[in-house]
């Protein structure tokens, strides 16, 4: 299917899913760790090089160490985030989804340098436009992925009316869809919530605003309320 | 069993999970001898089949999403790789890396014959034709390189003031480890970018040598470069042997994906990285405040070197030898 969920099977048999972030998403979260790493060296050079002849060898570790592992110092020790990650709501996992380990991080982010080549990151957004997880080459060879860390939205709230039954039996994947709609209706438009309850019209026997209440009557029904 | 009754039912087990999540995301390590430890793995693998129960009876997609986001946590927690990281490193330095380069070994030597292989033929080349030197560096270069080494020189290498030894440990750890993370990521091009940096560090290595050689300033060059050539050559090699496996594993995976191939590649020339880091600081640290002194005798700096050559040889040689598993 087209989508950006990734299931990963646990040891346990079930699937849990993963939502891949994508090239523009990364771009945004690269470009203000970029900003960021660059005022780390900025800061570094203002500081140091006053210091003297020592000042300036102190100064070309640091730069190095920033250069080089800042992103793998994040992402292992602040739950795969660097700073820019973070503030576009992503990070990088293992593909089984564990959180990503020396090893791994250090992988994708020396490959940086193959995946800039030839200027300008061309390769690593090649691969990425091309690969159906969005995985520049440092990912493949590291085995990481970079997904959405997602936060649980509030919970819908499925509107309160008296709950009757349907009237006929209704299968497991029909049962979910009325449940589904009767979620979504507080934020859909009144014509489109009247659209779609039209289609029921077989079921309900009614058109409109009454053919709406009968969906969410026999939707709160099938939650449970009595 | 409708949604409302499930969810009453379990929410109790669902909120202790949240809990220790929770407060495990709070004081990381702490909780780890905590009672309600115990009971995590039970709760998780509940949840577990929680989930597998909503998405079978199609309950609403909240309540999956909710019990997805908890499954995922708990899995993260619970199969999180342990890194006991200090005993990790002594281990990987005293058994690991020996072990590890003398396992690919194959490539090991491929690059060393890559980058020993033009090292040794420009040397030989240049006291043959001595000019051939010109065609490699350019003129300034070469007399940077020529004033460096000459022998009226009080400090050997590069310029250098009485404070500026730690300048030089740090120009060193900056471009040394720099230049061989680039070997090493630069071989997922196929092996190509490995492949040229060997080749072309080993010309202009050779070249300089040979070079110096011929104007006869034989002392201060091989006096300086000893000491830390042994840790400083032998990181490079290896970096391109990592860089090299990469490549391999793409132009040859054999009965495995070239994506399975590389991935398995990746997580072994990662750990010979680790050992080029280690093998490049103690270079820089030799080079810079060893190296540069004179205030041994060349003597002395050639068995020292020596010694540092048989260190690294021996080291790779023996180390951790019946100890492979």
């Amino acid at each position: 299917m087209l989508d950006t969920l990734r299931d990963i099977e646990t040891p346990e048999g079930v699937e849990l899913g993963l939502r891949a972030a994508g090239l523009p998403v990364r771009a945004m979260a690269w470009i203000i760790d970029f900003l960021i790493r660059f005022g780390i060296d900025v800061a570094l050079v203002v500081a140091l090089t006053p210091l003297g002849r020592f000042g300036v060898g102190l100064m070309f570790i640091a730069v190095f160490l920033n250069e080089w592992f800042y992103n793998v110092l994040f992402e292992v020790l602040r739950d795969g985030a660097t700073p820019g990650k973070r503030s576009m709501g992503i990070k990088v996992v293992h593909d089984d989804g564990t959180p990503v380990g020396w090893s791994a991080s250090l992988v994708r982010n020396l490959l940086r340098v193959a995946d800039f080549l030839p200027t300008c990151y061309a390769f690593g957004i090649e691969t990425m436009l091309l690969h159906r997880d969005f995985k520049r080459l440092g990912d493949i060879a590291g085995g990481t992925l970079v997904v959405y860390a997602d936060s649980l939205s509030a919970p819908p709230a499925l509107p309160e009316v008296r709950p009757e039954p349907a009237p006929l039996a209704l299968s497991g994947t029909e049962q979910h869809a009325l449940v589904r709609f009767a979620e979504r209706a507080n934020t859909l438009t009144p014509e489109r919530a009247e659209e779609l309850a039209d289609i029921l019209e077989p079921l309900t026997g009614t058109r409109g605003e009454t053919g709406i209440r009968r969906v969410l009557q026999y939707a709160n029904y099938l939650i449970g309320r009595r | 069993m409708n949604q409302e009754r499930f969810e009453q039912l379990h929410q109790a087990q669902w909120q202790q999970l949240e809990q220790w999540l929770e407060a495990r995301r709070e004081k990381k390590r702490k909780a780890d001898n905590d009672e309600s430890t115990a009971v995590f793995p039970h709760l998780y693998r509940q949840v577990c089949h929680h989930l597998a129960l909503a998405r079978e009876r199609h309950y609403s997609n909240h309540l999956v999403e909710r019990l997805n986001k908890l499954a995922l946590e708990g899995h993260t927690q619970l199969y999180r790789s342990r890194t006991g990281i200090l005993m990790n490193i002594v281990r990987f330095v005293l058994v690991g890396f020996p072990v590890l380069v003398r396992r690919e070994s194959r490539v090991f030597w491929l690059a060393a014959l890559l980058f020993y292989g033009p090292l040794v033929a420009m040397w030989f080349t240049v006291q043959q034709w001595p000019d051939v030197a010109y065609s490699v560096m350019s003129a300034p270069q070469t007399r940077q390189y020529e004033q460096m080494y000459s022998p009226d020189r009080k400090v050997l290498g590069r310029e250098r003031q009485a404070d500026s030894n730690f300048y030089m440990f740090g120009v060193y750890i900056w471009n040394n480890i720099g230049i061989g993370f680039r070997t090493f990521a630069t071989g997922l091009l196929f092996g190509l970018g490995s492949l040229f940096l060997l080749i072309f560090n080993g010309v202009v290595i050779g070249t300089v040598a040979g070079h110096l050689t011929h104007l006869g300033y034989i002392s201060t060059f091989y006096s300086f470069v000893v000491g830390h050539s042994a840790f400083e050559l032998t990181a490079i090699v290896i970096s391109g042997a990592a860089g090299l496996k990469l490549g391999l594993a793409l132009i040859r995976p054999g009965r495995r994906s070239r994506l399975r191939a590389l991935r398995e590649a990746a997580a072994i020339s990662v750990r010979l990285i680790f050992g080029v880091i280690l093998f490049l600081v103690i270079a820089a640290f030799i080079e810079a405040f060893w190296s540069s002194t004179t205030a041994f005798a060349p003597q002395v700096k050639y068995f020292v070197g020596g010694l540092l050559w048989l260190t690294v040889i021996s080291y790779l040689l023996l180390m951790g030898r019946g100890r492979e598993t």
